[in-house]
């Protein structure tokens, strides 16, 4: 994903980590999050994505770079945090995969009972920041619409 | 290596990965599904910790970030389309102009 040219290539690659990721999932046990991987990732998020890609239509010309300047610098800093990350998984004392493993498991009315009774009030909040991130839409569409409206005189 | 600690180096390989795609790429709605990448790795980690634990938190925050990652997205790709109608490109330099 890194180093592809096309778009449309990234996303089909990312479309693939994601199914393999649902997967994942599925194998954990937790059917329930593979289910609402593949639907909401790859058929509501990733549709939009390859869309709007077709939509643009756009090609870079072929002498363009493809990486910022940051290129170097974020390399370097992508193997530290990758490296720090190694230290805390392979020490002993840090790392969360030492920890006992519970013998517990949930199903999906567990799970279901501790989203609408225990965490309702992040449930509820979502449904606000949904409405938010609507009218924003809404809001960024009227800006274009009158920024057009102005180009035309 | 056991099955927690695989799933944990996938997850932070994952992240690392897509933050490297943010920072080095210029396309724009590449560095928006490097996002989403980012978002993914997260999610596997949550996942994860919430079947160590036989805890059911974790999995209701994975469902928290599919709202946040269908929402930015949601906004994402109208202020993308807002720039492409701008300057006829996706390469985020060209911006430059927006800064201060």
């Amino acid at each position: 994903m890194l180093a592809l040219k096309e778009p449309m290539r990234v996303a089909l690659a990312l479309i693939t980590t994601m199914m393999s990721l649902g997967a994942i999932y599925g194998l954990l046990g937790v059917h329930f999050i593979a289910a609402f991987q593949v639907l909401i990732y790859v058929g509501a998020v990733m549709v939009f994505m390859v869309y709007v890609i077709m939509l643009l239509q756009l090609r870079e010309a072929p002498g363009r770079p493809r990486y910022s300047a940051l290129l170097v610098p974020g390399v370097v800093a992508g193997a530290l945090l990758l490296g720090v990350l190694a230290i805390g998984l392979s020490q002993p004392g840090l790392s969360p995969a030492t920890l006992p493993p519970s013998s517990q498991s949930f199903n999906l009315a567990e799970f279901s009972a501790a989203f609408l009774q225990q965490y309702w009030l992040a449930f509820e909040l979502t449904s606000v920041f949904l409405v938010a991130a609507i009218v924003a839409a809404l809001a960024v569409i009227g800006v274009s619409r009158r920024a057009g409206e102005q180009a035309r005189g | 290596m056991d099955k927690i600690t695989l799933l944990l180096w996938l997850s932070g390989a994952l992240f690392v990965f897509g933050l490297l795609g943010v920072v080095i790429r210029r396309n724009a709605l590449v560095m928006l599904m490097c996002m989403e990448l980012m978002l993914n790795g997260v999610n596997l980690s949550l996942v994860t910790f919430s079947q160590q634990h036989g805890d059911a938190a974790g999995a209701v925050m994975v469902f928290l970030v599919f709202v946040v990652a269908t929402a930015e997205v949601a906004l994402a790709i109208p202020i993308v389309l807002l720039l492409v109608k701008h300057a006829r490109s996706l390469d985020l330099d060209r911006f430059s102009e927006l800064k201060g």
